[in-house]
């Protein structure tokens, strides 16, 4: 069993809060991905998961042990590093040897778990080269191998794919799932890149600012972020913020969004909504693809609306149009034969049944 | 044929400069190069030559640069009928020593001070590089008097061994080295200590199984400097060894060959030159290495 669990984690360094007092349960085998902006403190969190940075307060456990104070060679994990990290005088043999010839482990058994572990990589006849003759992919494969052979609790990841182009990024990314759906390692990956971190956890763990915004699926977090924070960072390209008012209409509640242009609030969310009416301070969400050209037959909560379109971006399956709802700049997906023109007026269809309320003072999702 | 050729370059537009400029810049670093071997190679040929000829033919009015009577005299007769051997036997041993002594010690001070952070260890980093400012002609009659504190007080005679200088000498190299190790292992990725401590290495594990062998060309500069360093040292063995059999090369040869004022050129440029010789063979067995060395650290490999 390898389960992590962080309580109350705290990191400082001299005054500064790195990480400010986070809880995460990983389970077993679980792939988790840390992500967030730069400074946001998850690759510290992740160092102190592997024992290279201690904590400032609260407990680390894996495996049900506390471990805040145990070398990093007794936690038994194996992390990957963004720069490989391979020893540059051994070769790949070696470089994936090295952790078990440490731990004395029989050389039979070494021998077994190295040519195992680069059967499963596809790296066996890269085994007799040095690290400088390997190519990027080829490194970042090694120091997967590495990890893998020592057959640890957990592994680390510490945005192993920021080095690579991005083709190869892609490649890797699937590898990297392959890896993990076949030793079934639980995982801890640090990611800037929140494709990434969507394509390859079973929970994402977004963070900003020493604190966890939201944990949760891939697709939690992008049908159902709880914070503005979350809404704005999930999803390429990013999500649409208009700030509205909230107006008692007829039957219900109405979205105001500029002068002419309001929209009534799906009939299942007024209840929820119905005590910030008249409150300032709130943002419409709208994802990109949840505004789209109008179609023939309108299907609930959907509303067409007319927009001068400022630019449009050609994508090959589809097409990115840019306008302005007040100061907001608004993108949205249309058909790339929907015959968007910049500069000219298209009919535009919002699908609300999608939308999110936020408050903006808080930065909380209603 | 000759004509289209030359039409063919004069149609050759102007944009070849680069190429052009290479060209003189090339000429101009083979004409210094040129000048400063000449330069630097002069004395070392002089030595030769001087040490074929004969006393006559050095006090000769002649062409200093010709021998009329090539002879051996001078290689035989100070191997033979001098202390030279001893001096140079005490150069080696105390070489050697020196060099050994100054790689544990600076070796290992500098993983602990460009690695482990601790209390103190940029402080003590920047004092190490302090005390190579110090210039020995400074840091001699302190240790004279030194020397006479631990002949007082625990009755041993420091003075005047050549083994003494075994001790003294790291006051000069230990500095430099672990300065230049510092440096070196500065260079080394952090990430690869961690990988190291990650994978069970210990500390020492770390330092002998992946810095040395990835900061080998920085050891080898290092253990290059304190060679020379030791074997040329000329002050240290002047000021505390007296006797001749206590002599290494450097002061053996001004001291033994110089009697009065009657040099005894043909033997102390014999004597100059093969005391040259261990430096240069070291030089040009590590030379690679060296030059590797020297720009090792510019880039992260």
């Amino acid at each position: 069993m390898a389960q992590v669990t962080l309580r109350k984690i705290v990191k400082k360094y001299d005054e500064v809060l790195a990480v400010r007092g986070i809880d995460l349960d990983i389970v077993d085998k679980e792939f988790i991905v840390l992500v967030g902006p730069s400074g946001c403190g998850k690759s510290t969190t992740l160092r102190m998961i592997a024992g290279l940075e201690e904590i400032s307060g609260g407990d680390i456990a894996i495996g049900g042990h506390v471990v805040n104070d145990v070398p990093p060679k007794d936690r038994d994990i194996a992390m990957v590093f963004q720069n490989y990290a391979l020893y540059p005088h051994m070769n790949v043999y070696e470089n994936m040897s090295f952790g078990l010839k440490l731990k004395k482990t029989p050389k039979d058994e070494i021998d077994r778990r190295v040519k195992q572990a680069a059967q499963i990589l596809d790296i066996t006849e890269l085994l007799d080269r040095k690290p400088k003759q390997l190519s990027g992919g080829q490194r970042q494969r090694v120091a997967m191998g590495r990890a893998i052979v020592r057959d640890p609790k957990v592994f680390l990841f510490d945005e192993p794919l920021s080095n690579l182009d991005a083709k190869l990024r892609v490649q890797m990314r699937t590898e990297i799932k392959k890896v993990h759906q076949k030793v079934r390692t639980t995982t801890v990956y640090v990611t800037h890149d929140q494709i990434e971190a969507m394509t390859l956890a079973d929970r994402v763990v977004v963070m900003n600012a020493g604190l966890i915004e939201q944990v949760g699926t891939p697709n939690d977090l992008y049908h159902s972020p709880a914070t503005k924070f979350v809404a704005g960072f999930i999803g390429s390209p990013a999500m649409n913020f208009i700030p509205c008012q909230l107006e008692q209409a007829a039957g219900g509640l109405n979205l105001r969004l500029a002068d002419k242009l309001s929209f009534p609030v799906p009939a299942d969310r007024t209840a929820r909504y119905a005590s910030h009416v008249g409150k300032g301070n709130l943002v419409l969400g709208l994802r990109p693809e949840h505004i789209a050209e109008t179609r023939p037959h309108t299907e609930p909560n959907q509303h067409d609306f007319d927009m001068v379109i400022d630019v449009v971006e050609p994508m090959g399956m589809e097409t990115m149009v840019y306008f302005t709802i007040g100061a907001a700049e608004i993108c949205g997906r249309v058909n790339p034969n929907a015959g968007a023109v910049a500069t000219q007026s298209m009919k535009l269809r919002a699908d609300l049944s999608n939308m999110h309320l936020i408050d903006d003072g808080t930065g909380k999702v209603l | 044929m000759a004509n289209v050729a030359i039409e063919a370059a004069a149609a050759r537009p102007a944009y070849g400069s680069m190429s052009k400029d290479r060209r003189w810049a090339l000429r101009w670093s083979y004409f210094f190069l040129v000048l400063f071997a000449i330069f630097f190679l002069m004395p070392p040929i002089y030595m030769l030559i001087t040490s074929l000829k004969t006393s006559q033919e050095i006090s000769a009015a002649g062409n200093p640069w010709w021998i009329y009577n090539p002879t051996l005299a001078n290689y035989i007769e100070l191997l033979t009928q001098n202390h030279y051997l001893t001096f140079f036997r005490n150069s080696a041993i105390v070489s050697v020593c020196v060099v050994a002594i100054t790689m544990l010690i600076s070796v290992i001070a500098a993983f602990a001070l460009a690695r482990m952070k601790f209390w103190g260890s940029a402080t003590l980093a920047t004092g190490v590089f302090l005390t190579y400012l110090i210039p020995e002609t400074l840091l001699f009659i302190p240790l004279f008097k030194m020397f006479a504190w631990v002949n007082e007080t625990f009755d041993i005679q420091l003075m005047n061994h050549w083994w003494t200088l075994i001790i003294l000498y790291p006051s000069l190299t230990v500095p430099f080295a672990t300065w230049i190790m510092i440096g070196y292992f500065a260079s080394i990725p952090k990430e690869l200590d961690e990988a190291a401590l990650i994978d069970g290495a210990t500390w020492m594990q770390t330092l002998t199984k992946i810095f040395i062998p990835v900061a080998l060309p920085g050891i080898i500069a290092a253990t290059i400097f304190t060679f020379t360093v030791s074997w040329a040292q000329f002050l240290y063995p002047l000021a505390f060894t007296t006797s001749t059999t206590e002599l290494v090369l450097p002061v053996g040869i001004i001291t033994t060959l110089i009697k009065g004022d009657v040099f005894n050129w043909g033997q102390i440029m014999t004597g100059a030159l093969l005391g040259a010789a261990p430096p240069l063979i070291i030089y040009a067995f590590l030379m690679d290495y060296y030059i590797a060395g020297l720009t090792a650290g510019a880039t992260k490999g």
